[in-house]
């Protein structure tokens, strides 16, 4: 479709297609909108907020909202910021998020997003929730300490997969991660070739016995920050 | 295997279709028949549904009234709202665990369950509890002692109600105590009745309304709404007209009304009174919305705690359709088809929140949806929907009745018509008042006999608390914005046990989908604490403006973007409240830290004791 949607980004101008959200706009556009539940090719959730921009000074998540002609977005301003700080140093708070331990370190966009915000240690009231570890599926792990409830799983396993492994239960703060199955993932259909696997941005979801395989410091966010591929595919394309 | 699931759990799925968009009701009638929804029902619910087990579980863990472990044949719902806390609460709920010989959320050997809930819309008359369906009001230890024993001879919650409220709540549908309380200016000393008219709340005849409207023009009976200035009453304020235009203008030939009688905003009761003596009113509303958007199906979206009132309002509907005013063809005039089905909530306050009450509709847990689309252009099963408040329904069936000039005349140009407040807390007369747009909050405050307020909270939680020097403001939609709840506060009372009050109810509400309001709540929860055990420190205070300010902001629905309004609105307006209770430390120590606490365990441990200094 024609990009004939045109917008500004922080005072840049920005081409758009019809149907597009101020996300995907703004990403081929090679500006980064700070993201944890979006994911390409995904149905739009809108749960983290870590998107939250403004669109004509009102408050919308960008992987939500669709573009419309000449509507004015804010995103990379302090009040912005601050509140992604906030969003971000609030689920640190919400899990047991060990980074040192983790083999997701250096992956994870969580971690990644706090290092760009250069966030050292949560300023709010860690909560330290008693959380399982599930390991009954031969090949894949979940570990509900790092669970930030983004649902990239549930969707994956829905709309790529074409299974239902997963979906949330509970309500408020006692919202968390379910399997289909009254046990466990053992006993689901959950195979370690669904992309689901590989959807979570945490430490969550992981594969059995491949953690640590890349050293530190050649992890991919030890040498780049979250969101530069954004950033220079664009400058790539200039 | 799994255990064999109950043996009408499929008759129940059949007897709904095996529709997947009906599972609230299919639930909700599992957990009555067999006092829960367990692990095998969940099963065999997702086979005759053919939806995926974990489908099923998520609905069933949303709704605070649905449960997969077993409750007893009775459940005893104290209600845990402030109001109630104020009028003895803890003494009614230490008499029911002492003649139970349980704890809440446990269950006696002879099959009572004790539980505690949010706000069951009886604040005028706490504390209140619901038994099963049963309203039970005005308890005491003794009245709390007694329902134990009687319900243990009988294990029947209807047999608990001896004298009989007001209105319809002796109808014989009903059999309710609870009581109306219905109030006028003139119940006050040197009240002046003629100030104050009754609009929704006056009597109703129930064909003349529908008449007018489908003697005019679908486009018509929009443009009188939009003349009348009628703004919702549910909260929002959205111009009504308006939004009927939207939905009547969105392409799809089956539309829908609904009418949102939620009513979970706590301190909140004035939709349930027009339920019980305005049912028709509540009705015809809705059925000239469907005529003037060109819906046929309308849906009254009822909260689980007014589920006593359902075979009433069935009855009513009933009769409506015998006598014409709804079904085929509205009043034999060939012109519309209408007609009106229940849906029962199983209790979740979010659920109120329009959106959140379609996903519900649509036998889904109450998860709000994202906008756009809004509601107008794709609610409920995708299909263009009105989403109305009670009262603005009462509100449309009056305009009809005598017209759009005739409403304007009360009230102010933004503000039209009239409002109804619930009254409750430190107050002679709490009850249902009707209000003109424009009346000083002083002049209310006088009806209701609260002269002495210290505070009163407005609009429910997710209002603003104010004090003395607001008292001259004004209820309208510039000033003093409410869906109606009034809760006041007398110089006695703590305002942070209030705030707190709030946010646990928050923190407990909150659906979960997004960061801000989910982990939002909890945090300004455990900060409140914090400064309340005197341990709090004034950057504390920041910090709660700030974690405040990125809920209004970033939080995906009103739940979340109103939920930091406690805080928020009792720092602005009594801060000294809190600068009273916050210190720096001297030494420059953080005053949050508990130092005995974080080395108790490895005191256990190794079996020494720390020296502190
Ligand atoms: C958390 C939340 C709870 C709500 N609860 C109710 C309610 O119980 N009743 C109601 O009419 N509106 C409630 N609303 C407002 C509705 O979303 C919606 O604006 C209203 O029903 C529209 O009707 P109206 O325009 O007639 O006011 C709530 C909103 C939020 C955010
Ligand atoms: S603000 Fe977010 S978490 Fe809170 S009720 Fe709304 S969608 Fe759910
Ligand atoms: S990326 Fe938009 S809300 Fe999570």
């Amino acid at each position: 479709m024609a990009n004939d949607i045109s917008f500004t980004i922080d005072g840049v101008e920005v081409a758009a297609a019809p149907g597009q959200t101020i996300i995907e706009a703004a990403e081929a556009a090679g500006i980064y909108i700070p993201r944890l539940c979006h994911k390409p090719g995904l149905e739009p959730f809108g749960g983290c907020r870590v998107c939250t921009v403004k669109s004509n000074g009102r408050p919308c998540s960008a992987c939500t909202q669709p573009v419309a002609p000449g509507m004015v977005v804010e995103n990379d301003t302090e009040e912005l910021r601050a509140l992604r700080r906030d969003l971000v140093e609030l689920l640190f708070v919400e899990g047991n998020h060990f980074c040192m331990f983790c083999e997701k370190s250096g992956h994870c966009e969580l971690q990644a997003l706090a290092y760009r915000f250069g966030i050292a240690a949560p300023r709010f009231d860690y909560t330290w929730p008693a959380r399982q570890v599930d390991m009954s599926h031969p090949d894949i792990l979940v570990d509900h300490n790092r669970c930030i409830l983004c649902g990239r799983c549930v969707r994956t396993s829905r709309q790529v997969d074409g299974k239902n492994v997963f979906q949330f239960v509970g309500r408020g703060h006692e919202k968390r991660l379910a399997v289909n199955a009254e046990a466990d993932l053992g006993a689901t259909d959950a195979a370690v070739t669904d992309a689901a696997v590989g959807a979570c941005p945490v430490g969550a979801l992981l594969k059995k016995r491949i953690g640590f395989a890349t050293p530190v410091g050649r992890r991919p966010y030890d040498e780049r920050p979250i969101g530069t591929d954004i950033e220079t595919a664009a400058a790539r394309k200039e | 295997m799994a255990a064999s699931h109950p043996p009408t759990v499929p008759q129940i799925c059949a007897t709904f279709g095996n529709d997947p968009t009906r599972l609230v009701d299919i639930a909700r009638q599992v957990q009555e028949t067999y006092g829960h929804v367990g692990p095998a029902s969940i099963d065999a619910i997702g086979r005759a549904l053919r939806i995926p087990r974990v489908e099923v579980e998520s609905l069933v863990t949303f709704y605070s009234f649905l449960s997969k472990q077993p409750k007893g044949r009775v459940v005893i719902r104290l209600c845990n709202d402030i109001i109630d806390r104020m009028h003895g609460f803890d003494q009614v709920l230490a008499a029911f665990t002492a003649e139970l010989g349980i704890g809440v959320g446990q269950t006696s050997s002879d099959g009572i369950t004790l539980e505690t809930t949010a706000c069951i819309g009886l604040c005028d008359q706490a504390p209140a509890a619901l038994v099963n369906d049963v309203p039970v009001t005005e308890l005491n230890s003794d009245r709390a002692r007694q329902i134990v024993r009687e319900l243990r001879k009988h294990m029947d919650p209807k047999q608990l109600v001896t004298k009989l409220g007001d209105g319809n709540n002796a109808h014989e549908l009903v059999r309710s105590m609870v009581r109306n309380n219905i109030r006028r200016h003139s119940d006050a000393e040197g009240g002046d009745n003629g100030a104050e008219p009754r609009i929704v709340l006056s009597p109703h005849a129930p064909p003349e309304a529908l008449r007018k409207a489908l003697s005019i023009s679908p486009a018509e009976v929009i443009r009188a709404i939009k003349t009348s200035r009628l703004r919702g009453r549910g909260g929002a304020g959205f111009p009504t007209g308006i939004k009927w235009e939207f939905t009547r203008a969105a392409p799809g030939a089956r539309k829908v009304v609904i009418c949102n009688a939620d009513e979970g905003e706590p301190g909140t009761f004035k939709d349930r009174v027009l339920l019980t003596e305005r049912p028709d009113r509540v009705f015809a509303g809705m059925t000239i919305a469907g005529y003037a958007i060109g819906a046929h199906e309308g849906i009254l979206y009822l909260r689980a705690e007014y589920a006593y009132l359902r075979p009433f309002l069935e009855m009513v509907l009933q009769r409506r359709r015998q006598a014409g005013l709804l079904g085929p063809d509205l009043l034999g005039k060939g012109k519309h088809t209408f007609d009106i089905r229940i849906q029962m909530g199983a209790g979740a306050y979010v659920c109120g929140e329009e959106t959140a009450l379609i996903t519900s509709c649509e036998g889904r847990r109450g998860d709000p949806k994202n906008r756009p689309p809004f509601p107008a252009q794709r609610g409920y099963l995708g299909l263009p929907t009105t989403v109305n408040n009670v009262e603005t329904l009462c509100a449309v069936t009056k305009i009809m009745e005598e017209g759009s000039a005739t409403f304007c005349e009360h009230g102010s140009k933004q503000s039209s018509g009239t409002k109804l407040l619930s009254i409750s807390g430190d107050c002679l007369r709490p009850g249902v008042y009707e209000v003109v747009f424009g009346t000083p909050l002083r002049r209310v405050l006088a009806m209701a006999g609260a002269e002495n307020a210290a505070a009163v909270q407005i609009g429910g939680p997710s209002g603003q608390m104010v004090g003395r020097d607001h008292y001259d403001r004004t209820i309208c939609f510039d000033d003093l914005a409410t869906g109606g709840a009034m809760m006041v506060f007398g110089p006695q009372r703590n305002l942070l046990e209030v705030v707190h009050a709030f946010l646990d109810f928050f923190a407990d509400e909150s659906c979960g989908f997004c960061t801000p309001c989910r982990v939002g709540t909890v945090q300004l929860k455990r900060l409140i604490e914090k400064v309340m055990a005197g341990r709090g420190e004034p950057a504390d205070l920041e910090t709660m403006e700030q974690i405040g300010r990125t809920m209004k902001t970033a939080s995906r629905c009103g739940l979340g973007q109103t939920a930091a309004n406690p805080v928020l609105s009792t720092l602005k307006n009594f801060r000294p409240v809190y600068m009273g209770l916050v210190h720096t430390d001297p030494d420059g120590y953080r005053r949050g830290f508990d130092l005995e606490g974080a080395v108790r365990t490895s005191e256990t441990l190794t079996g020494r004791a720390s020296i502190h200094v």
